[in-house]
């Protein structure tokens, strides 16, 4: 067993281990150390740094064309599907909206975790965030990539796609201001945007480290280019953090707008089962849930293949575990709410549409739905489930499932049966449909493996702060000791 | 104080940056290249690709040398002489090899350039004249539409009866359709001047927009107070033009 981990990852090289940390106890009084004990400033680099420093190992060889082979299917289905036309698909009327658009919500849905560790936590304070942000950040803009490419490709004729931007053009008419779908163009556009700058931004300190650290020519001016002449003086420190907050500022609305205005493409439609006032938290909660299912299905492996244990620790998960256990329970009171307004409202097709959804022809991915997403994640109510690894590992993956079948539910149940029942039909999705989602994955890996390969995978300099910090807390909490027994003595000795 | 980690090897390339001072020069080169590069893209593609450059003046060369200029503005023929469907049907009709033998029979019946012309009529094969003005397939241009409202073929065509060889003058592309959708008044003229491409050009701006709008409140499409009226908003519905 030994040897298969030196063969899967041969850089954890004697003398840096990373032990698993169960920093999972509370302490009234005191603040539990994030990180593993025994890491100091230069423990953190070394352990980071050689992710992207040593030969890439068997097992990141292994992923990386897994992915890329998946990404490949992507390569050869959107070609086909651009040539042939929308037909390869299985929409059709009444379902017009098919996979494309299932999948285009659920990867938004997952971009949504990054901003909120990285924008929302910082403004909290929340120190537990920095082991995780870059991560869980560089997840972000992936999943946005992903999701940015299903209204490519679902407008039929992709050369025309251009038309969902606000040029001027030949035919002098703009796209339709008062639609949804124009200002998911400008919402989803805007916090691309926004995440890319803050994740790049971010950045550059460590960018810099990498820089300093790197041995080859090449590899040298690469991060050099890269880390935008970072130098680490006091000055741009001072710059650099308040830049930084300022961004984390502009940054966390757009965590809250974005799935606002991906749920009013349903909301402010007609269709029974869509046109609700619950959507945009409904949705927010949903994406948070969605994302940070995500961020732990690829930080449970990847701190265990790069041997980050003692960075990114048992705490972290937890707390991340907890998250979910709540944005899972917002999903499940909103499928409630749901089924309470279909009744309360009085109104006939409403009503159908929920009963529809829970008994009608779509009735098995409902209850898939519910059972992934409201079911599996009570299970972290227990201590030693949101602690232990493979739970929480397959709690992720059918959160993800769970989530991926909530779009679906949404999406297909209500166009499916809708106003007029001698229009109703069956949604089948064909082999490209599937195709295209494995290769939306396989682009999401592949992408996300890169990352893994070239850029610090955890955000060093802030966990250096967060070491700093628990150091001063550690001394504190030892003179703070020392002194009540000195101040008890001469207490005892006036009496 | 946070401050880089130094490198727990012995770097041979030393601390910091390894970039030349030149880099900042070839930096601010870039920025420059690149915003200049910018806006020459811009302007190529808005002027470059209007349909004004890519479109208007289309001129191909027909089978016959015959001069709209000649026979319109000397002669006098009236359009519907030969484009006979125009008042009744989307299309208008190119004539048949008949009409030109109307008078190509007496008037010069030996010239050589009139060859294809008795050849067609011999064989009763049409004379291959090569379309000017081509929209595209999903529009449903309808010319009695226009023509019998008070829209004159000079609005789209120009001034045909002085083009020696008939060129495209405008751009016939959507926006410059919707233009006149839009307000229609200033190229609206009484019906029975819709052919007489010379008429009341002379007027001015204000004539025309004054004389354009009691024919649209004759139309319909504006009421007596001169508000556009329902019927004013499907000049620019989509299933207008496109089906």
């Amino acid at each position: 067993m030994k040897d298969l981990k030196g063969f899967i990852n041969p850089n954890l090289t004697p003398g840096w281990e990373s032990p698993e940390t169960l920093n999972t106890w509370d302490k009234p009084g005191s603040r539990t150390p994030l990180i593993g004990a025994g890491n100091t400033d230069a423990t953190v680099t070394e352990k980071v740094c050689r992710v992207i420093e040593g030969p890439p190992t068997i097992g990141w060889i292994i992923f990386f064309l897994i992915s890329a082979s998946a990404l490949s299917l992507l390569g050869i289905l959107v070609p086909y599907l651009i040539f042939t036309g929308v037909g390869v698909w299985g929409v059709n009327n009444p379902v017009g909206w098919g996979y494309a658009i299932v999948n285009f919500v659920f990867w938004v849905g997952i971009g949504h975790a990054g901003t909120l560790i990285s924008a929302i936590l910082f403004l909290f304070r929340q120190k537990w965030r920095t082991s995780i942000n870059r991560a869980a950040e560089a997840m972000t803009i992936f999943a946005v990539i992903c999701a940015g490419l299903f209204p490519g490709i679902h407008v039929g004729r992709v050369w025309f796609a251009y038309w969902m931007f606000p040029i001027p053009n030949q035919m002098e008419l703009w796209p339709n201001f008062r639609s949804p779908l124009l200002w998911d163009v400008f919402a989803v556009g805007t916090y691309f945007t926004v995440s890319l700058l803050f994740w790049y931004m971010g950045m550059l300190p460590d960018l810099a480290s990498v820089r300093d650290r790197a041995k080859e020519k090449i590899r040298k001016v690469a991060y050099s280019v890269l880390s935008l002449g970072w130098t680490g003086s006091n000055r741009q420190w001072h710059n650099y953090e308040r830049a930084y907050l300022l961004l984390a500022a502009l940054a966390t609305p757009l965590v809250l707008s974005v799935h606002s205005v991906v749920s009013f493409d349903f909301a402010i439609s007609q269709v029974p089962g869509w046109h609700s006032t619950i959507f945009p938290p409904y949705f927010v909660a949903g994406a948070i849930f969605s994302g940070f299912a995500m961020v732990m299905t690829l930080v449970v492996p990847a701190r265990h293949l790069f041997g980050l244990k003692d960075v990114i620790t048992m705490r972290h998960l937890e707390n991340m575990n907890k998250i979910i256990m709540v944005t899972g329970m917002i999903v499940g009171y909103a499928y409630l709410v749901e089924f309470f307004i279909a009744w309360y409202s009085g109104n006939e097709v409403e009503k159908f549409t929920f009963l529809n959804r829970a008994l009608g022809p779509y009735a098995w991915a409902y209850w898939i739905m519910v059972s992934c997403n409201v079911l599996t994640p009570q299970i972290f109510w227990f201590k030693k489930m949101r602690t232990n690894l493979k739970v929480m590992f397959i709690v992720s993956i059918f959160v993800n499932i769970g989530m991926w079948f909530e779009r679906f539910v949404i999406v297909i149940s209500s166009l499916a049966n809708d106003y007029l029942p001698s229009a109703w039909d069956y949604y089948r999705p064909t082999i490209v449909d599937v195709g295209i989602l494995i290769g939306s994955f396989g682009l999401f890996f592949t992408l996300f493996s890169l990352f893994c390969r070239f850029l610090p995978f955890v955000a060093m300099y802030e966990v250096k702060g967060v070491i700093a910090g628990q150091e001063h807390a550690e001394r504190q909490e030892e003179s703070a000791g020392s002194s009540t027994e000195e101040g008890a003595s001469p207490a005892t000795a006036m009496t | 104080m946070r401050e880089q980690e130094s490198s727990s090897g012995s770097s041979t390339l030393g601390r910091g940056t390894v970039l030349p001072l030149w880099f900042d020069q070839l930096l601010k080169l870039l920025a420059t290249g690149g915003a200049v590069t910018g806006i020459y893209v811009v302007l190529l593609v808005f002027f470059g690709a209007s349909p004004k450059t890519i479109a208007s003046g289309y001129m191909p060369e027909q089978p016959i040398p015959y001069s709209h200029a000649l026979h319109v503005g000397e002669l006098g023929l009236d359009c519907r002489y030969c484009h006979t469907t125009v008042e009744k049907a989307a299309f208008a009709a190119i004539p048949p090899t008949q009409t030109c033998m109307n008078c190509h029979e007496r008037v010069f019946p030996e010239s050589p350039d009139l060859e294809p012309v008795r050849t067609s009529f011999a064989t009763g094969l049409p004379v291959n004249w090569v379309k000017v003005h081509d929209l595209p397939d999903y529009v449903y241009f309808n010319h009695s539409a226009h023509v019998t409202r008070g829209i004159s073929c000079v609005s789209c065509h120009g001034r045909i009866d002085r083009m020696v060889e008939v060129y495209q003058h405008e751009p016939l592309n959507m926006g410059w359709c919707l233009r006149c959708h839009r307000n229609p008044a200033r190229n609206l003229r009484p019906v029975d001047r819709v052919t007489d491409l010379g008429w009341g050009l002379d007027r001015s701006e204000e004539e025309k927009d004054s004389q354009g709008r009691e024919i649209m409140k004759g139309l319909g499409l504006l009421d007596t107070e001169g508000n556009p009226t329902e019927r004013m908003t499907l000049l620019t519905n989509c299933s207008t033009c496109h089906r």
